[in-house]
């Protein structure tokens, strides 16, 4: 396969960044997306060019760090997938493809295609924990019975790899997805009612600070979420909040 | 005592830990408030080494070169974590757990450590309970287990195929609220690029921004390494990307003792490479060998013509089949343990029975358990004759529902549907049971440094089992270090603050800059991946799944020529001080470079086979493993002393006093 590719290069946060259009062949259908990128940075390497920077880490769709707008989406054309699961067969030969780090006030570019995703972290530790102490002094794990479920349910929410294209894909650059999937997995299990007016009101004003938009009901980041995390989660959320503010 | 002191209390087997608790000494709360703990990497044994350290006081920082702690490659974990709750009522106990685990791994784990492991493994499930990972769950309500490789009862807790990743998130929620509170610095997008010592002590590190390129220093009174294993010397495995062992490898050039480097778990069950641009290998689990059977073509012929593309599999008569495990080992069959499954499958393809076009794959086919299962479910849904073909969709639902997610993965991967067609599977390097020495306390042989989770070398021996990985890293997180570590403590009260403007600070900091200068030179020719793929050539073909007098000598000859190349031509675009991911690369395949070659020695000089380890020299007359008690009952632990090649060999012999040692046999 032959491809054009027009990445966008930027050299640090405060350096203006653009457009590059490069040229590359002999990919082959079974390579994942971020190999043919290595094929890229080998041959600039070659070349003595600057390689490509782009976060990746597991390369097996579970650790999040992977992320890439590409042609418009995150993670590009496939479902249910993250960059590092992406195959090249989903692209013909001859095509141009576009890639751009994802695009989000809160999400700052550090190089290349390499974004700051810290506004999360502070997100989760606004309260996104429940307050045990670990030194194993609990009680039981079986002393607490939980409908099977609600544990489902809180396992689906948990599943969520903090990877960002929820926020990627939304035209508000929203992270309601995110913080609603931690919010739901706490909401949904007996261990997180002690602490539920506080979180939802802390994580939700930690959210609001790092300057994501809010959530107009588009339904994008659903469809564009790798391990799709339901929009259910963000009316869980937006309950949650509204009785916090009541009781609170 | 001599350096080698592995510190096990005295008294029996079960009172050892309780007792050893009862008499460390601890660190009052006020002064734990002047203590400073560096902690470096945040998977499961440091991010929950991290915050129960900030819960007791100690003020931490953590290191991890990933741009959040949730990131560790603890998350890619998949089956589960074993727990001797005995839940199920099926008779198991921390003993069984502790003697299952001590004969996984061939008789060379430490019986002290073991038995810990196994008797804290409770205590691990209520705590992430109480944090709340969502585990599986029966319809009553608790706790559902499921049964895992070698053993007898059911001890695995799962939260479906993500169990490491929902584990990893709870460490990570209890680090967010330590620093939420002040008690943890996070320092993300940070390597570790050598340890600072101070009259012997382990008082700090140099560490390198990822982003800016800034060298910092940062002092503590003790230091935990929990960065993993060493997997990546073999370029493929199912490690991260990112994964080294650098942070290992600078400690054990200030001294800490790396042991039985040659003790490397290789999984049966992987996706095979597809070409040369392959960048990573990725793990079907384990349990899928319940109900695929393993096969290759038994005529060479029918080989080749599936390796041109002009024979497929499903065309291939049962005779001409040859169900190469059955064969071998028909009392276990397909469920054999990973490391003879392994070995196996190697034989076949080298004898040129391989499939794919690489000629290095066998199949794992599910037609057998389609139609048997298709047979069950017509008859139990009241439909006495069915067609073959009612058979076989009521056969595929049946398969859908016990592993439909990693079917899905596979078709994703390889873009076939294994419904349809025999799996392609391969061994690729998953785990290192090998890592830094540590005595029982989990402290190295630099006084203050730690070692915890896959880095360091203490529980699995010389084979890991399923789901217990999980199961050390944690443990060692939540309930050894934060005693151990106090004890150390309490000798640091009135140190104070370490300052970071000493000579030794200045003399680490002037090494580190001096090697990256050297790296960056770059006039080189050849990328660091180059060297890399080359490097696991040598490894994988001549330290793999067997390994020879004749081929180890040649690695270490071949690593150690390759290295000097590295030095020589190798080129780092970019510069010092600022993000540079190919400087990162560097820095990781130069270490590797070194841990390559005294991975090769170790199992030069270890001449016996066991576990991971296959000698060919060292086999019984059908080919398997032949163990050697009275010479090899021992951990080696390598001391550093310049070039890999003059590493000095030391020995802890290992006492088995609560346990029967055996051979293991699966015919």
């Amino acid at each position: 396969m032959k491809l054009t590719l027009k990445i966008w290069r930027q050299k640090d946060a405060n350096s203006k960044g653009k457009m590059m259009d490069y040229a590359i062949d002999g990919i082959d259908g079974d390579m994942s997306f971020l190999e043919m990128m290595d094929v890229l940075n080998e041959n600039l390497n070659n070349k003595g060019e600057e390689p490509v920077e782009f976060d990746h880490d597991c390369r097996e769709g579970i650790c999040g760090s992977c992320s890439l707008q590409i042609n418009g989406e995150p993670h590009g054309p496939d479902r249910l997938v993250t960059t590092c699961q992406l195959h090249m067969r989903k692209f013909n030969d001859g095509d141009t493809i576009t890639i751009e780090p994802f695009r989000a006030k809160a999400f700052p570019v550090i190089k290349d295609l390499i974004v700051d995703r810290t506004a999360f972290d502070r997100i989760q530790q606004a309260g996104g924990y429940i307050s045990v102490n670990t030194s194993g002094n609990t009680q039981d794990a079986n002393s607490i019975p939980i409908d099977k479920h609600d544990a489902d349910d809180a396992f689906y929410s948990a599943a969520c790899i903090g990877c960002g294209a929820c926020v990627a894909a939304c035209k508000n650059a929203s992270a309601m997805l995110f913080t609603s999937a931690k919010i739901s997995q706490y909401a949904l299990l007996p261990q997180g009612q002690v602490e539920a007016v506080d979180r939802v009101q802390n994580m939700v004003r930690q959210m609001d600070l790092e300057g994501f938009g809010n959530c107009t009901n588009t339904g994008a980041c659903e469809i564009e979420c790798p391990k799709g995390i339901s929009l259910e989660n963000i009316a869980r959320m937006n309950r949650e909040y509204l009785s916090a503010s009541v009781k609170g | 005592m001599g350096i080698l002191d592995s510190k096990v209390p005295s008294g029996p087997l079960a009172d050892k830990w309780t007792n050893h608790k009862n008499k460390i000494n601890l660190v009052n709360p006020a002064n734990k408030r002047n203590i400073d703990i560096i902690v470096v990497g945040t998977g499961l044994a440091g991010g929950s080494a991290a915050a129960t350290l900030a819960e007791l006081g100690y003020n931490v920082k953590t290191f991890c070169y990933q741009d959040s702690p949730r990131r560790a490659h603890s998350i890619a974990a998949q089956g589960g974590i074993n727990a001797a709750k005995n839940y199920q009522g099926d008779g198991d106990s921390s003993y069984r757990l502790f003697y299952d685990t001590v004969k996984g791994g061939d008789y060379r784990s430490r019986e002290a450590n073991v038995y810990r492991l196994a008797e804290v493994s409770g205590q691990i499930i209520d705590q992430c309970v109480a944090q709340g990972v969502p585990f599986a769950r029966e319809y009553g309500g608790l706790l559902d287990n499921r049964s895992f490789g070698g053993v007898l009862v059911s001890r695995t807790f799962y939260a479906k195929g993500q169990t490491g990743q929902q584990l990893l998130l709870g460490a990570y929620s209890a680090m967010n609220r330590q620093i939420n509170r002040g008690k943890i610095q996070p320092f993300n997008r940070h390597e570790m690029m050598d340890l600072v010592k101070i009259d012997g002590k382990a008082r700090g590190i140099i560490a390198r921004n990822l982003i800016t390129g800034e060298i910092e220093r940062h002092s503590a009174h003790a230091v935990v390494l929990a960065t993993g294993g060493y997997g990546n010397v073999f370029f493929l495995s199912t490690n991260a990307m990112g994964s080294n062992a650098m942070a290992a490898w600078r400690a054990h050039r200030r001294g800490a003792h790396f042991a039985n480097p040659c003790f490397t778990q290789i999984h049966p069950t992987c996706i095979p490479v597809s070409g040369d641009h392959q960048s990573k290998l990725t793990l079907m689990s384990e349990s899928l060998r319940n109900d695929g059977r393993i096969w290759v073509p038994s005529k060479e012929a029918d080989a080749q013509a599936i390796r041109d593309g002009k024979l497929k599999p499903t065309s291939i008569n049962e005779e001409d089949r040859d169900y190469f495990l059955e064969r071998r080992y028909p009392a276990f069959g397909n469920l054999v343990p990973r490391d003879v499954a392994s070995r196996a499958a190697k034989e076949r393809c080298d004898a040129g029975f391989g499939v794919n076009k690489t000629g290095e794959a066998v199949y794992l086919d599910f037609d057998a358990a389609i139609t048997r299962y298709g047979h069950e479910k017509a008859l139990t849904s009241g439909h006495k004759e069915a067609t073959d073909k009612e058979v076989r969709t009521y056969g595929e639902e049946v398969i859908e529902t016990k592993y439909g997610n990693l079917f899905q993965m596979y078709e994703k991967i390889v873009d076939e549907n294994p419904y349809k067609t025999p799996m392609m599977i391969y061994p690729a390097v998953h785990y290192t049971m090998g890592g830094l020495w540590v005595d029982y306390n989990l402290q190295t042989t630099i006084e203050g440094c730690y070692a915890a989770g896959e880095a360091n070398f203490s529980d699995h021996g010389a084979n890991r089992l399923g789901a217990s990985a999980l199961m050390q890293g944690l443990a060692d997180g939540y309930f050894v270090l934060p005693y151990t570590i106090g004890d150390y403590l309490s000798n640091d009260i009135r140190t104070g603050k370490i300052p970071t403007d000493s000579p030794e600070f200045d003399a680490a900091e002037k090494e580190v800059r001096e090697r990256m200068a050297k790296l960056i030179n770059g006039k080189g020719t050849h990328s660091v991946d180059y060297y890399h793929k080359i490097l696991g050539k040598i490894m994988w073909n001549k330290c793999g799944m067997s390994r020879n007098v004749k081929e180890l000598q040649e690695a270490i000859d071949e690593i150690s020529a390759l290295r000097a190349d590295f030095w020589e031509n190798v080129r780092v675009p970019g510069s010092i001080d600022s993000k540079n991911q190919e400087l990162e690369k560097a820095g990781r395949v130069a270490d590797f470079l070194e841990l390559g070659e005294l991975f090769a020695k170790d199992a030069l000089t270890r001449n016996e086979s066991c576990g991971g380890h296959f000698r060919e020299e060292y086999q019984t007359p059908e080919g398997e493993a032949l163990r050697d008690d009275e010479n090899f009952k021992f951990v080696s632990s390598w001391e550093y002393k310049g070039e890999p090649k003059d590493a000095v060999l030391h020995k802890e012999e290992l006492k088995y006093e609560n346990i029967e040692l055996k051979t293991r046999s699966y015919k």
